[in-house]
């Protein structure tokens, strides 16, 4: 009964897709298709939330009769699924209703309208899959929709560039898909689902598969280096389709890894785990150092999205590890921390990204250089992005603290694996994790104070006005949430039971009935945390200060100029920028990672010439997988070139010779 | 009934005694260098007299100029009671372990550093952008040192730290002592004591913390100077309750030995002055980009500490 809902909610989604292509003319087309999104999605939500909470999640297959005619479309939904579907569809959900209000304001509506809705059907569509063709259909109609909307504004500076760079990656990442499940079914071709999991495939074919696999949901999801396209193509689109690709498409990918690795595969080897964490704590801190070298607001928010996708698989490779060392326990954990904070990305990105369409809307900026004092201006605007920022800076009562908290419990689990490469690593991790956590601090420090304190240091800036009430409800409803996960994880993590209970075969203790709504992850003597008292504590704390001052000491207050050590100057070009704000950390990490160099240029005393600081720094991923590969393609694609101008004997000699060498590897073969 | 009170205790004595701390590392290093100092109890009185002091307020600044300082000054609070300083068995140390701790000390730095931002003051700028790249690096150092002391003690809640650390099972261990070591570090780096920053500077190009704070007036500027204290205090006391645990009363023993564990806390905390205040005197402010080497052995000594428990236990 769920499952066939859901797949109404889907063709419902795609019916607006061709809804939203008719009326594209109409002034009411915006509205009309985001109120049918908003609907259908929020149902999809309810629709996943029920099966999470009911006894017996699984529901499937259904097989309908369209795709390949021998095979036809296998759907099911099972907890995994429904998790991933409340995910999706909350954050799809918060969009729409978001694009209510922003999508008025779209110069082309007609490139963006008909390929949201097909965009938000694809990804359901992907979760529900049952089978290898339906699945990587799913996932090409996801990649092909959303570079549709990448490209919606393609005549702006280096948009058309970004799209390109995406549709490259994408297919890269669907080739590799495509191999991982070709090896997955078999020669005989046992593409459903539960075909492949009767018959797991062969150690060194499971290692190819989890190989091929990363790269896939890898590049989706921004694994470095797999991450260069992520940067440019999230920001390149309206920014509601921003927050949806950042928040919810890469937990997609998310989703396809799991699916994977942990479900589809079969028992896991313990290097598995290695890989994984290692890739992910790689990821974590270059994204998070990425982010703070940026000055654009939605460009900084998507290398953001690189570090979270790195933190996410951390918690997975620990999952990998401890399954491989059959301690569920332990795999529970690590497993419950990667999908909240998945769940807790989807979340706060979403909002962060609503927030800097807002600024992007009101000042029609996205670069901090010409930001500032914005909170004057958009004081409602401003404080869902900083509950939005202290929630993805990991900073108690809120959520991201929470699962980064989880994981942090579960890699202090881990000296018991026996292996020493992960003796080794997983400290290494643990370090990384510790240092992402720390600068993603220094980094929303950045972009909030750089764009909403400080004084305006542009006109428009300067006359920003606040925007409409869809947008606002759309922040609030998602920063309410970031709080209520972060007061109330108990019940999170509760729900999240049985999806890890069907993936590492054991999950973590109920905890809504603990007092006061601790959460305890293994036993009260190891660790616990109560987000609800802490949030209380704080608010009490700071309250009874406030009451305690204003009622027996002073409560007068003057205004004056700033007093900045007695020389304020009115030019806000005196104040901090975003580049200077990341100076110290650029030095400190920068001159290894990025091969940062400063150049100061002094003139010559006398000379009235301003001095310039010039910063150069070198994005080392792309030089050192990206560029090469571009030169062999070019280098081989100007050789085949000949080919287009060989005579009539040199193609008949190319033709004989191809056709030897064929039927000698066939020879060779049997 | 006694885990509330032993709470509220607590609570009242960080309170109380933070300001006479700094008061007392104030005299003692104006003593070292041959001054007379101020008196012991000048803190409380600069606190009083900023309370009843008028906030002279930037035209620039916004509301959140005006809530940073009740923020800060109520998560350090927090923390700093969830630290057992002269007794364990607080009621509520279950709702937060060192992590929880460590993050909501980031929480108060969050908003300090925004403040610092808020006016649009280059001073601002500079106090905030440098204080985060300190955090950065103390930070992780910090939390690698969680996990060693957790990896040890099996647990990350302080109160069963240190009653393992009572216990016979400790021993001495390599681990323990790089620890020790870049807990203070992280400890002389987030109080922005010399050498990473100078407490007592008003030099425009070496401030830190001061530069974040320079708007502050008034009753504001009293909240964060006490939640500075209280951090100091903090600091101290995670470290005598995980590397000297001795003399903590424990819940269940009786009215003399609260006392006892007040008496005790208060040598501490008096040790611990002496030393912070001999160290200062005998070393010299470094520059700003040195302090990242300073924080990154601190970081490395963590991560060499953890390392070494995951590879010391064999399965």
């Amino acid at each position: 009964m769920v499952l066939e809902a859901l797949l109404v909610c889907i063709a419902a989604l795609l019916a607006t897709a061709g809804l939203g292509l008719a009326l594209v003319r109409r002034r009411a087309a915006t509205v009309v298709v985001y109120a049918i999104t908003l609907l259908a999605t929020a149902a999809a939500t309810s629709l996943g939330v029920a099966a999470l909470l009911s006894p017996a999640p699984t529901v499937g297959p259904l097989v309908l009769p369209v795709g390949l005619p021998w095979l036809g479309a296998h759907f099911k939904l099972d907890a995994l699924g429904a998790f991933f579907v409340v995910v999706i569809n909350l954050g799809a959900a918060a969009t729409s209703l978001y694009a209510l209000g922003y999508g008025r304001h779209e110069e082309a509506p007609g490139r963006v309208l008909p390929f949201f809705p097909a965009f938000l059907a694809a990804m359901n569509l992907v979760l529900v899959a049952a089978d290898a063709f339906t699945f990587l259909f799913s996932w090409e109609l996801m990649s092909l929709s959303s570079w549709a909307l990448v490209m919606a504004h393609h005549r702006r500076a280096g948009n058309a560039a970004a799209g390109y760079l995406y549709l490259l990656m994408a297919s890269l990442g669907t080739l590799a898909l495509l191999f991982a499940f070709g090896l997955l079914s078999g020669p005989s071709g046992g593409y459903p689902f539960d075909a492949i999991r009767q018959a797991p495939p062969s150690a060194a074919y499971a290692a190819a598969v989890l190989v091929l696999a990363l790269i896939g949901a890898g590049s989706k999801a921004g694994l470095v280096p797999l991450h260069a396209w992520l940067p440019l193509a999230h920001p390149a689109a309206p920014t509601h389709v921003s927050a949806l690709m950042s928040g919810v498409m890469t937990k997609v990918a998310v989703y396809g890894f799991v699916r994977i690795a942990f479900d589809l595969l079969g028992a896991p080897s313990w290097w598995w785990g290695a890989l994984v964490a290692l890739v992910g704590g790689i990821t974590a801190v270059m994204g998070v150092l990425y982010a703070l070298m940026q000055s654009d607001l939605k460009r900084l928010l998507a290398y953001s999205t690189v570090e979270n996708i790195g933190i996410v698989f951390i918690g997975l490779g620990l999952a990998l590890a401890f399954e491989a060392n059959e301690m569920p326990g332990a795999a529970a954990l690590a497993l419950t921390a990667a999908l909240l904070h998945a769940f807790n990305h989807s979340l706060f990105k979403s909002l962060l990204f609503f927030g800097a369409g807002v600024v992007l809307g009101a000042t029609g900026e996205r670069d901090m250089e010409r930001l500032g004092g914005l909170i004057h201006r958009l004081p409602r605007t401003a404080l869902a992005f900083l509950v939005g920022s202290a929630a993805i800076s990991a900073l108690p009562p809120f959520n991201g603290f929470v699962s980064e908290w989880l994981m942090f419990q579960a890699i202090l689990l881990s000296p018991a694996l026996p292996q020493w490469l992960l003796k080794f690593l997983v400290p290494a991790v643990g370090a990384l994790l510790a240092l992402s956590a720390a600068l993603a601090g220094a980094c929303f420090v950045k972009a909030f104070g750089i764009t909403f304190l400080g004084r305006p240091r542009s006109a428009m800036a300067a006359q920003a006005v606040e925007t409409d009430r869809f947008s606002l409800a759309a922040m609030f409803v998602l920063a309410f949430l970031c709080l209520l996960a972060g007061i109330l994880p108990g019940y999170f993590i509760d729900a999240l039971a049985p999806v890890i209970q069907s993936l590492a075969g054991a999950h973590l203790p109920r905890q809504e009935s603990l007092d006061w709504l601790t959460i305890v992850p293994i036993a009260q003597s190891r660790s616990s945390y109560n987000g609800l008292l802490l949030f209380f504590f704080i608010a009490l704390a700071a309250s009874l200060a406030a009451e305690a001052i204003h009622r027996s000491a002073s409560r007068v207050v003057r205004r004056s100029a700033a007093w900045d050590c007695g020389f304020p100057d009115p030019n806000p070009a005196t104040q901090y920028t975003p580049g200077s704000f990341s100076q110290p950390i650029r030095r400190v990490f920068g001159s290894v990672l990025f091969r940062a160099r400063e150049e100061v240029r002094m003139p010559a005393p006398g000379d009235a010439t301003p001095a310039r600081l010039q910063v150069r720094m070198r994005d080392v991923p792309w030089d050192v997988f990206y560029a090469p590969i571009a030169r062999i393609v070019g280098f081989v694609a100007e050789r085949l070139n000949t080919l287009q101008f060989l005579t009539i004997r040199g193609y008949l000699t190319l033709v004989f010779g191809a056709l030897v060498a064929l039927l000698m590897v066939l020879a060779a073969w049997q | 009934m006694l885990d509330l009170f032993v709470q509220f205790c607590q609570m009242t004595v960080v309170l109380a005694a933070a300001p006479l701390l700094a008061g007392y590392v104030r005299k003692l290093k104006a003593l070292l260098v041959g001054r007379r100092g101020p008196p012991l109890l000048q803190p409380y009185r600069d606190l009083a007299r900023l309370l009843r002091k008028e906030v002279v307020l930037a035209e620039s600044a916004s509301w959140l100029f005006r809530a940073a300082p009740y923020i800060v000054f109520a998560a350090t609070w927090v923390a700093a009671a969830l630290v057992p300083t002269f007794a364990t068995g607080l009621a509520f140390s279950y709702a937060a372990d060192m992590i929880a701790i460590v993050a909501l000390l980031g929480s108060a730095r969050f908003m300090l550093a925004l403040a610092g931002l808020d006016v649009g003051t280059s001073f601002g700028g500079i106090g905030s952008s440098r204080e985060m790249m300190i955090a950065s690096l103390a930070e992780p150092a910090m939390l690698m040192v969680v996990f060693t002391l957790s990896l040890l003690a099996g647990s990350t809640q302080l109160s069963y730290i240190a009653a393992f650390m009572q216990g016979p099972a400790v021993g001495l261990r390599v681990s323990l002592g790089m620890a020790l070591v870049a807990l203070v570090m992280v400890a002389i780096a987030e109080n922005a004591r010399i050498p990473v920053d100078n407490p007592a500077t008003h030099l425009e190009l070496t401030m830190v913390h001061e530069a974040m704070i320079l708007e502050y007036s008034g009753r504001h500027l009293a909240l964060i100077e006490l939640a500075s204290f209280v951090k100091l205090l903090l600091y101290i006391s995670v470290i005598g309750c995980v590397f000297a645990p001795w003399g903590i009363a424990v819940a269940g023993q009786g009215f003399a030995a609260y006392l006892a564990g007040l008496v005790v806390y208060a040598g501490k905390l008096a040790a611990a002055g002496l030393l912070l205040a001999v160290f200062e005197t005998a070393m010299a402010k470094m520059r700003v980009f040195r302090v990242s080497d300073f924080l990154g052995a601190a970081f490395m000594l963590g991560v060499l500490a953890t390392l070494l428990l995951f590879v010391s236990r064999l399965a």
